[in-house]
This record gives structure tokens, sequence and C-alpha cells, in this order.
């Protein structure tokens, strides 16, 4: 039994005291940070990267990993107490958590959430160390053509699920992608759009970029809106525990929303947040039982199912990013350039060259989310409170963690420049109607992408055929032109635009 | 004719102008071929490719029907001033800028600066609630940045700290 000797090298990594403390404190940190309002995982995580930068890799990734759920979890619970969703992907969660926090049960909405997460996560984690391996052998058979495709492939998936319109978020794709160019050329040494700025020879810091348009542009069209009423359910969350009939309502709602998590989670793009919206489509679609409360005013399972859902797919999320090195979404991309920080390149070579990084990792994944149950749910009332600090004092402090990470990221003022501009770029996408999540996603993918199409193609002799002729490549990158294809059909588009209308 | 989406319009301008710029500076590189790509032959081809998405979105904002134009609206520039405002006056407190002579303040200073002038952003500003604030950030940064994560800055004026 492979999976078993596996996972416990693993656990005998994450069980170490210290990681286990690492692991806590990054749960802790990522919820603390992804509840505040307006805060999403992405700006989470690059805010609190510079926290492990002293530490270990094995441990940096573990406290990351924790950062991760904990900030999906704090997004989860705005959700329900004040109907804001920090992450599109808890924005079905609104539906029905933000009216069951009305009607007094919050608690038990909260409940649903956390303990359908940790189920789903559960099964995300075992399906993870289960499937790596073989895919890990496959990645293996991989040339450049083909990675190439799938990275096509990955980003049309990312944009077909984002919201809003699709030629600007390729557009959006395509303008990371260039800014992942920025820097010195690995094969030739050349300087591309640096204008003689030592600094930018390295290329532009993703830290840089994810704080200044997450962060600061976000804030910055968070204080241009007049303050509305923001109703926080801060007087009374009491029973916490859902009653006999809630357990057995939400039971098969979580294991839908598991399975459909698991599997769409492993798809390129927002597999997370692909999986929410099928998930309580799903629900809604089954027939409620008697005395149920309708769907949109406050059912248990219209909680339940979305959230298992979309934290299964999470988890499974890390399937591509570990065994092929392709980020799926941009949290992802993320945790790439965690990774590359602390010297470890993500891909297939990981598992074998770093076995103890590798399952220790998985690990604490399954660590990470029984803490994030353990620490939340009595802990809630703490989070509660948190919500109710006023805006002008939560957004200093949020300026002042994103200047102080930017500026140790390398120790130099200039980054603290450079964040500033794309605060402003950032508030401008925001202005336009430009989804910023693609691309950051383009920016971690640029060099991947020229190094593997610079590959194929020298190995082709410059035969630009040589993407679809072979048939792994070939089959990916018909799998994206179908996906093209399915978006732009008339009857699927409206739908979509439905869809996101809405939210 | 009228632009019938003000967000696509600009936005689409925006992206014509960023892959134009791209495509025109990746053409000082040296660009090879298919076989042997010079350092330029990406980024160009990137910067058509992102020039005319640019083009296409600009077309469809002056013939597709909006049901209210779309409109971009005013910048908040109250925000955009004070927010990076504070964030610049946090560099130079911290760093210094050699090229005038003027010393790193360290960590401190700047917290307090920062704290100011982001409150200003703000639609409300009491001066007690920010010094509480800013006192609260700067000794919370202190022992988590300086004590705890042994973050390497500077953290008093470098004429105190020497």
């Amino acid at each position: 039994m492979d999976l078993i000797a596996n996972l416990s090298t693993g656990f005998g990594v994450a069980f170490t005291p210290i990681n286990l403390l690492y692991a806590f404190v990054g749960c802790m940190l990522g919820t603390l940070i992804g509840v505040l309002p307006g805060i999403g995982p992405v700006a989470t995580i690059a805010m609190l990267l510079p926290a492990t930068y002293a530490l270990p890799p094995v441990s940096a990734l573990i406290m990351l990993a924790g950062i991760y759920y904990g900030a999906q979890y704090g997004g989860s619970t705005t959700a329900i107490l004040v109907n804001l969703p920090g992450e599109s992907s808890s924005v079905v969660t609104t539906l029905d958590g933000y009216q069951m926090a009305r009607k007094g049960r919050a608690g038990p909405a909260l409940a649903a959430a956390g303990l359908g997460s940790f189920f789903a996560g559960s099964v995300g984690t075992l399906i993870l160390a289960a499937f790596a391996p073989p895919l890990t052998e496959l990645a293996f058979k991989f040339g450049p053509a083909e990675y190439f495709s799938l990275m096509i492939l990955g980003l049309i998936g990312a944009v077909v699920l984002a919201s809003g319109s699709l030629i600007k978020a390729i557009a959006m794709i395509v303008l990371g992608l260039l800014m992942g160019l920025i820097g010195t050329d690995v094969n030739s040494g050349v300087a591309r759009f640096s204008f003689d700025i030592p600094e930018l020879t390295d290329g532009v810091g993703f830290v840089t970029i994810a704080m200044g348009v997450f962060g600061y542009g976000e804030i910055i069209s968070n204080l241009s809106r007049p303050e509305d009423e923001r109703e926080v359910f801060t007087a009374k969350v009491e029973g916490l525990f859902p009653t006999a009939q809630d357990f057995k309502r939400m039971l098969p709602a979580v294991l839908r929303g598991t399975t459909l998590g698991s599997v769409l989670g492993v798809l390129p793009g927002g597999g997370a947040l692909l999986a929410a919206f099928a998930a309580y489509t799903i629900e809604k679609k089954t027939k409620l039982q008697p005395g149920e409360v309708p769907f949109g005013q406050g059912n248990i399972r219209g909680v339940a199912a979305p959230e298992s859902a979309n934290n299964a797919g999470a988890q499974t999320s890390f399937i591509p990013l570990l065994t092929l090195g392709i980020p799926p979404n941009a949290v992802m991309a993320l945790m790439v350039g965690a990774m590359t920080i602390h010297n470890i390149q993500p891909g297939p070579q990981v598992m074998t060259s770093n076995p103890e990084l590798f399952w220790g990792l998985i690990a604490s994944m399954w660590i990470g989310n029984l803490m994030l149950v353990i620490l939340n749910l009595p802990l809630i009332g703490m989070w509660i409170k948190l919500l109710s600090v006023p805006y002008r004092f939560l957004f200093p402090a949020i300026v002042l963690f994103c200047a102080i990470g930017v500026y140790s990221t390398n120790n130099n003022t200039f980054d603290i420049w450079m964040v500033a501009g794309f605060g402003f770029i950032g508030y401008l996408f925001l202005k336009l109607g430009c989804e910023p999540a693609p691309l950051l996603l383009g920016f971690i993918l640029g060099p991947m992408m020229e190094e593997n199409l610079r590959r194929a193609l020298l190995l082709s002799r410059g035969d630009w055929s040589v993407f679809v002729t072979r048939p792994l490549s070939g089959g990916l990158l018909a799998a994206a032109l179908l996906l093209l294809v399915i978006v732009l059909l008339p009857s699927v588009k409206s739908k979509r635009e439905e869809a996101f209308v809405d939210d | 004719m009228n632009i019938k989406s003000q967000k696509d319009f600009f936005s689409g301008l925006m992206f014509l102008v960023v892959g134009g710029a791209f495509a025109w500076g990746a053409t000082s590189y040296s660009i090879g071929t298919g076989a042997r790509m010079g350092p330029g032959y990406f980024p160009l081809l990137l910067g058509v490719l992102l020039a005319i998405l640019g083009s296409i979105t600009m077309f469809y904002s002056l013939v597709i029907e909006t049901s209210n134009g779309d409109k971009v609206g005013s910048f908040a520039w109250r925000p955009i001033a004070f927010i990076l405002g504070s964030n610049l006056a946090f560099g130079i407190l911290l760093g210094g800028l050699p090229s005038i002579k003027l010393p790193s303040m360290g960590l401190i200073v700047a917290i307090y600066a920062l704290t100011f002038i982001a409150s200003k952003a703000g639609s409300e500003f009491k001066l007690r609630d920010v010094l509480l604030l800013a006192t609260v950030l700067a000794v919370g940064s202190y022992l988590a940045f300086i004590v705890l994560l042994k973050l390497q800055m500077p953290v008093w004026p470098t004429f105190i700290a020497g």
C-alpha cells in the first residue's frame, strides 16, 4: 500500500510540534485576514506571504496552506454574516447563508459550512494523495508542446468561468503574460522592457502586482463608495450547532457537493467556483422535503452543498499544481510564486526529489482543515467581533501590511514605488470592468509558456503544426477550443450571463 | 459615432495602446525565427495579439447597445492620492532617499506617517482614534515583524540608532 506508506511519511513530517504550530498560526492568520470584508484569499495570501520568508520550506508551505484554508473559510464567514462574498466561489453561499443569519440561524449556517468543508476537504486530500503519483507519471510523458497546450487550456478554462466579458478576460491574460516577460530573458540574457532600471531586470515581483492590484486597488475602490449600511449580525449568534433535522438534510447535500467539487476542482480554471455554482443548482433541482424552507430563504442545504463543493474543489485544484506545476487559478498562481521564493519549482519532480515536502504538504492540508473546524466553531464569536470593526480602522492597517510585505520581499524601496503604481492600475481595472484575476494567472505563466513554446518549436524546427499533430497536445488544444465554442454558443452564453447577473 | 459602452471602449483602448507599445518595444530586440526564437519573438506575438483584442473590444463598444452606456464614472482622486501617498511616504521614511540625502527614519516613524496619511482617505478623521490606531500598529508590527519574524529593516531613525 503505497498510499498509506506515503501518507504516513507525510504525517510524520506534518505532526512535528513545530509544523503543527505553523499550521495553526497559518489557519489563524488566514481566517483573521480573510474574515475582514473586502479582502479575498488572493490579497490575504499575498499580504501574509512575508510572514513565511524566515521559515524552512516545508514549514513555510504548511503555513501557507493553512493561510489558504483560513482565508477561504474566513470568506464564507463574511458571506454568511455580512452578505459580502470574500471571493467569487462563496457568492452562492450568500444566497441562503445570509438569509439563515437574518433568521437568527447564523450558528447552524456557519457550522454547516465548517463541517461540510471539513468533510469535503478530507475527501479532497485523499483524492489528491491517491491521484498525484499516477498523474506525475503522466506528467513525465509531457513534452514542451504538451505543456504549452496545457497552459493554453488552463488559461482558457480560467476565463471561461470568469464573470463578465470573455474577450476582456482573454486580453487581461495576454497583458499578464506580457508583464511576466519583463526582465532578463533567460536564454539570451537580454533585459526586456526594463528601461535600464536595474531593479526591473529581475522582473516585476508577483507580490508587488498582487498587493497593488488586489490590495490597494480594492481599498481605493471600497473607499470611493459611500459607506453603505452594512448589516452585521453581531448581536447574537446562539445555538451554534445544527439540529438533528439539519444534519439529516445536510448530509446528502454535503456528499453531492463533495463529489461534484472533487471532480470539477481538477479541471483547469476556477474549478472551485464552477463547483459551488453547480452544487447549488443541483440542490435547487432536488425536491424539497415537507417542512423545508425554500431555497433563497435560508435552506441549510444551500449552504452545505456549495461550501463542500468549493472546499473539495479547492483541495483538488492542488493536483494540477503539484503534479504538473501549472496553477489552475489565481490563488494557486500565488502559491507557485511562494514556492519559487522558497526555491521549490513546482512540478512532477517535487514528489521524487522532495518526498517529505510533497507528502508533508498533503498531510498538513488535512490537518489544516481539521484545525479550521476546531478553531472556527468555538471562535466564531471573536470573528464576529472583528467584523464589527469599522473600516476606517481596517484600511490603514491593510495598507501598512501591504507596504511592509512588499518591502520585506527584497528589502528594497523600489518595490514600494512599484506597488503604488500597481495600486492605481488595479483601481483603473476595476473602473473599466476588467477582472484582475486572469492577469495574475497570465503573469505567473508568462515565462513558462515562452520557454515551452521555444523548446517545442526548436524541436520541431519551427514547425507550428507540432502542437496539433502530437496527440496529447492536440487533444488539449481541442479541449480548449471546445470550451471556447461551448461558452460562445448562444444558449450557453445567455445562461452564463444570467448566472453572473444573478449574484 | 456614439460610444455605447464607455468601460469597454476605454479598456479596449488601453489594451490596444499597451499591446502596441509592447509589440513596438519587442522589435528593438532580436526577433529570430520560430526554430530559433529571439528575445523579441514571444513579446511581439503577444503584443500584437493584445492590440487585436483591444481593437475588437473597442469595435464592440461602438456597435453593441448597452442599457446605461456603461459609464466609467468619476475617479476617486481623494482615496487614490492619500492611499498611494501614504505608501510612498512609508517608503521614503523607511528607506530614506539617497538622492536628496534624506536618511532613513525607520519603521516606527514610517508607520505613524502611513497611518495618518492613509486615514485622511476615509470620510471620517478623528485624531485621537488615528493616534491610537497608529500606536497599536507600531507596537504590533514591531513585535510581529521585528521581534518574532526577525525581518531585516531599520526600526529607528539612523541618527538615533547610529
